[in-house]
C-alpha cells in the first residue's frame, strides 16, 4: 500500500501530538498526581505509536513503544515521576521530535534511539536511571540504528563474530590516512567492515584526532584480528571487544515481547478513558486548508474588489436608484467578506509560544536556574507569515533572558529576590501592531559594561558615549558585533547576537527596543505590522509611471528648490537639515520614458536605511494607501530597487520601490 | 527531441510574422486579449513588463523580441499566451492565437538542422499539418535567461 499520499497528514498529526505531549509533560511536573494528566500523554503516544507503526517508520514506532510503557507505569502507580524521569522522556520526545522532522525533510526517520530506549527499560523495571552515569560514555562510542542493528545480529546468526575495534594512532604518526588504509587492507582480508566511527571518509581525509572504532563481522578470533592490527607500524593500541557475544539478544526478545501484552491492555484501557475526555475537546471543529488555497481566494477576491470600485463609478455615473442601492449593499457585503478572508490567515501566536516552556526547563536545568515561564495572550493573533518568521528571534531572547538576565538561585537569595526567577512572554495587539514582550525579573543590563564593550569594540567613540542617555545605551547591544556574554556559553553564545534579532524583525516590518532597570530586570518589546501582506504605502508619479514607496522607509516628502541641490563628486546631493544627503533621481535609476527634465522645484521623498538618508526625486505625490503586497512571480526573481507589485483600484500594476537598494 | 513525442500532441497553435507556432496545451493556462502592462525597469529588452492577471502580478515577454525579430505595434490580434513551466507563470506577447491542434506524433520531426540561426534552439521540433508548417516550442528554452 501506498503510503506517500497520508504523508503529510501523518507528519501534522504528529507535530500535534509531541506538542500535547510536551505540554502535558510540563504539567505533570507540576502536579505529579494528576493521572488525568498522564492519561491524556498516554493517549497521544498511542496514538503517535500506531500511526508510525503503520507508516513503516519503526524507530519511531519502538521508542514511542517504550515510552508507553513508562507512562502506563506511572498510570498504574507503579512508578513515581521525578525530575530525572521526565529528562529521560523528554528526551524521548526530543528524539521524536528529530524524526518527525526528518521525515517532513524527506528523510527516513532512523535514528539511534537504543540509549534512550535501554534508559526508558530501567526506568520501566523500578531502576532509576542515574543520568550522569549513563552520559559518561568513553568519547567514542559506535551508535548503531536499528537496521545496522539488525545485519550484524543476522551476520552473528550466521556464524560470524562482530567486533569493535578501537585503534590507537601513535602521537608522532605522520600519514594518519595511510595508516588508516592499512587496517582497513588487513581487516577486509579476514573479515568486512561494517561501520567505521568517525566514517571512512573523515578517516581518508585525516579528520580525527588519533583514535577511530571500526566494527567488523570476521570468522577469526579476536586475537587473531589483534596480531594483524599490531604487525603495522607507529600503531599505538589496538583493542577488539566482541559485539553481541552471547545471550542478551534472547532476552531482550523477552522483553519486547512482555510490554506487548501490556500494551494491549492499556490500549483497552485508553479507550475506554477516551470518550469522555473527547466531550470535552469537541468544542471547536477545525478545518485543515492550504495557505496557497487562501492566497488563491485572496487574489480573486482582489480581482472582485476592483470590479466592484468600477460597478460603483457606473452606478454613481447613471444614476439610477435601485442601481446604487445594489452595488452599495454588495459593496458592504464584500468588504464584510474581504475582512473574513483576512482573518483565516490569522494564527493565534500560541503555535509559536508553546514551545518555550519546554525549552525554558531544559535551559533552567541546564543552567542550573530555578525559572518561572509565564505567559499572556498566547490567544493574540497574528498574520501566518509573521508566525513563520517570529520564532527564532523569539528564541534568542529568551535564552538570553534566562541566561544573561536570571540570576542563580544563591545569587538571588542574597539579594533578597525568591529564588525562583520569572520570565513573562506577553503578546497583545495595539492598533494595527501586535506587540510581543519579553520581561525578566533578573539582573538588569548593566550600564556601564554596555558602554564599555560598545566602546572597546569601537561601536561608540568615547565622546559620543559621554552624551548617551540609559535608553540609548541599552538598544547598544543591537549593534551588529556586540555580545554581552562574558563568556561563550553553550545557551547564548552560538555565534550569533541581538543584532540579527533586530534584523529580522526590522525586515519583518516591525521594531524592537529594550529597557532594563539594575537589579530589577529587563524588558524586550517587538513590535510588529498585524499583517505582512498589506501594508502602507506613499504612492508616486513618475512621468506616466506609479511607484510606491513604504512608509515604513519614509523619513517625510519635502519640495527642494532646483538651486538648492548640489554636486559633490558629480552626486547631486541636498541638505536637509544640516546633513547632506545623496539625492536619487528615481527617472534615471529606472530609465523612465518619457520623463522631463527636473523643474523649478524637486519633489523629493526622504527615505532611511538605518542611519543612513537618501531623497528619491519624483515627479508627484499621489497620495497615501494601504496596498496587498504581491511578488513579481518567479520569472522575475530579483528585480533592482523594486520589492514587489500591488495592484491598484483600477486595476493596474504599481511596482514597491526597494529604498534598502537605493541607500548606499 | 524530447522522448514525450512519442504520444499524439495537443497544442495551441499560434502566428509570429508570418509563420505558425505551438505549444503543448499543458502548459497553457489561458489566452489574454491585451491590456495595460507595467514596465519593469532594469530587466531583459524582451520583458515588457507585468500584469494583473486576476490578481496575481504575471510577467509578460514579447516572443517576437524574444527570439530577435523586428517588433511590431500590438493590434486587435495580439494575444497574451498565459504559459506555465513548473512554479513559473509568464504571459508571451504573439501576433495572433489560433487555435487547437492535435498533432499525431508521426507528424513531429526533429528541428531541420539548416535553420542555424539564434531561433533554432529554442525549438524542439516541426510538425507538418495538411499545408501547414508548425514549429513546436520548447519553453523551458524561451525563459531560460
Amino acid at each position: 500500500m501506498d503510503m506517500s499520499q497520508y504523508l503529510d497528514l501523518f507528519i501534522d498529526e504528529s507535530k500535534e501530538h509531541l506538542q500535547t505531549i510536551n505540554e502535558r509533560l510540563l504539567e505533570l511536573e507540576k502536579t505529579p498526581e494528576d493521572m488525568s494528566v498522564v492519561n491524556d500523554i498516554f493517549r497521544s503516544a498511542h496514538t503517535l505509536k500506531g500511526m508510525s507503526a503503520t507508516m513503516g517508520f519503526e524507530d519511531l514506532a519502538n521508542l514511542t513503544h517504550q515510552m508507553e510503557n513508562v507512562l502506563d507505569g506511572i498510570r498504574n502507580r507503579r512508578l513515581s515521576v521525578t525530575p530525572e524521569l521526565l529528562d529521560v522522556i523528554f528526551e524521548a520526545v526530543d528524539h521524536l521530535e528529530a524524526m518527525i522532522s526528518s521525515i517532513a525533510a524527506g528523510g527516513d526517520g532512523t535514528r539511534d534511539v537504543r540509549g534512550t530506549i535501554e534508559l526508558l527499560k530501567r526506568i520501566e523495571q523500578g531502576e532509576m536511571p542515574n543520568k550522569q552515569a549513563a552520559r559518561e560514555e568513553p568519547p567514542l562510542e559506535h551508535a548503531y540504528g536499528e537496521f545496522e542493528y539488525h545485519v550484524l545480529e543476522q551476520a552473528k546468526e550466521q556464524g560470524f563474530s562482530v567486533y569493535e575495534i578501537r585503534v590507537r594512532l601513535r602521537d608522532d604518526c605522520l600519514l594518519k590516512a595511510a595508516r588508516v588504509y592499512m587496517v582497513f587492507e588487513q581487516l577486509n582480508e579476514v573479515g568486512e567492515i561494517v561501520k567505521a566511527t568517525p566514517p571512512v571518509e573523515m578517516l581518508e581525509e585525516e579528520q580525527f584526532d588519533r583514535e577511530f572504532l571500526v566494527t567488523v563481522v570476521s570468522k577469526s578470533p579476536a586475537d587473531e584480528l589483534q596480531k594483524r592490527l599490531m604487525g603495522i607500524s607507529e600503531i599505538d593500541e589496538v583493542k577488539v571487544s566482541r559485539l553481541l557475544s552471547d545471550e542478551p539478544s534472547a532476552e531482550s526478545e523477552k522483553a519486547a515481547e512482555q510490554p506487548a501484552v501490556m500494551e494491549q491492555a492499556a490500549a483497552v484501557q485508553a479507550e475506554a478513558e477516551a470518550p469522555e475526555k473527547q466531550t470535552a475537546k469537541q468544542a471547536t471543529k477545525m478545518i485543515r486548508v492550504n495557505i496557497e488555497r487562501l492566497d488563491r481566494l485572496m487574489n480573486l477576491f482582489e480581482e472582485l474588489v476592483v470590479d466592484r470600485g468600477r460597478l460603483e463609478q457606473i452606478s454613481r455615473e447613471l444614476n439610477h436608484a435601485e442601481l446604487t442601492e445594489t452595488v452599495e449593499r454588495m459593496s458592504r457585503i464584500s468588504s464584510d467578506l474581504q475582512t473574513i478572508i483576512l482573518n483565516m490567515r490569522m494564527v493565534p501566536v500560541e503555535t509559536v509560544f508553546n514551545r518555550f516552556p519546554r525549552m525554558v526547563r531544559q535551559l533552567a536545568r541546564e543552567l542550573g536556574k530555578k525559572v518561572r515561564l509565564e505567559i499572556i495572550g498566547a490567544d493574540t493573533e497574528l498574520d501566518r507569515t509573521v508566525i513563520d518568521e517570529i520564532g527564532d528571534p523569539l528564541v534568542h531572547l529568551i535564552r538570553n533572558a534566562l541566561d544573561h538576565g536570571i540570576e542563580a538561585p544563591d545569587v538571588r537569595a542574597v539579594r533578597g529576590k525568591p529564588e525562583e526567577g520569572i520570565i513573562q512572554l506577553r503578546a497583545y495587539h495595539s492598533g494595527n501592531h501586535v506587540f510581543i514582550e519579553i520581561e525578566d525579573d533578573g539582573a538588569g543590563i548593566s550600564r556601564e559594561k554596555v558602554l564599555q564593550k560598545a566602546k572597546s569594540r569601537g561601536i561608540v567613540s568615547p565622546q559620543a558615549a559621554e552624551h548617551l542617555n540609559d535608553q540609548q545605551i541599552y538598544e547598544l547591544i543591537f549593534a551588529p558585533g556586540f555580545s554581552t556574554a562574558e563568556k561563550v556559553s553553550d545557551i547564548s553564545g552560538r555565534g550569533v547576537g541581538l543584532d540579527v534579532v533586530k534584523s529580522t524583525i526590522e525586515s519583518l516590518g516591525g521594531t524592537v527596543s529594550v529597557d532594563s532597570q539594575p537589579g530589577k530586570g529587563s524588558l524586550f518589546s517587538i513590535q510588529l505590522p498585524l499583517t505582512l501582506s498589506i501594508i502602507s504605502v506613499l504612492l508616486v508619479q513618475i512621468a506616466e509611471e506609479t511607484y510606491a514607496i513604504p512608509l515604513s522607509s519614509i523619513i517625510e516628502t519635502a519640495l527642494v528648490k532646483k538651486e538648492e541641490i548640489f554636486s559633490a563628486h558629480n552626486q547631486p546631493v541636498i541638505d536637509f537639515r544640516g546633513k547632506i544627503v545623496p539625492l536619487v533621481r528615481l527617472k534615471d535609476v529606472f530609465a523612465v520614458p518619457g520623463a522631463a527634465d527636473d523643474g523649478d522645484a524637486v519633489a523629493v521623498v526622504i527615505v532611511r536605511k538605518g542611519e543612513k538618508l537618501a531623497a528619491l526625486a519624483v515627479d508627484s505625490f499621489i497620495g497615501q494607501q494601504e496596498v496587498v503586497l504581491k511578488s513579481l512571480g518567479n520569472y522575475l526573481s530579483s528585480v533592482f530597487a523594486i520589492s514587489g507589485a500591488t495592484i491598484l483600484g483600477d486595476g493596474r500594476v504599481a511596482l514597491i520601490i526597494d529604498c534598502n537598494a537605493l541607500v548606499k | 527531441m524530447t522522448a514525450s513525442v512519442q504520444a499524439d500532441w495537443k497544442v495551441i497553435a499560434f502566428r509570429l510574422k508570418e509563420e505558425e507556432y505551438a505549444l503543448p496545451v499543458q502548459h497553457v493556462r489561458s489566452i489574454e486579449k491585451m491590456q495595460p502592462i507595467t514596465r519593469v525597469p532594469g530587466t531583459a529588452h524582451y520583458v515588457k513588463g507585468v500584469i494583473n492577471l486576476r490578481g496575481v502580478v504575471t510577467p509578460i515577454i514579447d516572443l517576437r523580441e524574444r527570439f530577435g525579430f523586428a517588433p511590431e505595434p500590438y493590434g486587435e490580434q495580439t494575444r497574451i499566451i498565459i504559459a506555465a513551466l513548473e512554479d513559473m507563470e509568464v504571459g508571451l506577447i504573439v501576433d495572433a492565437a489560433n487555435d487547437v491542434l492535435d498533432l499525431p506524433a508521426e507528424s513531429i520531426e526533429p528541428p531541420p538542422e539548416a535553420i542555424g540561426s539564434v531561433e533554432a534552439s529554442y525549438i524542439d521540433g516541426v510538425a507538418k499539418v495538411e499545408n501547414r508548417l508548425l514549429i513546436l516550442l520548447d519553453l523551458a528554452k524561451v525563459l531560460d535567461r
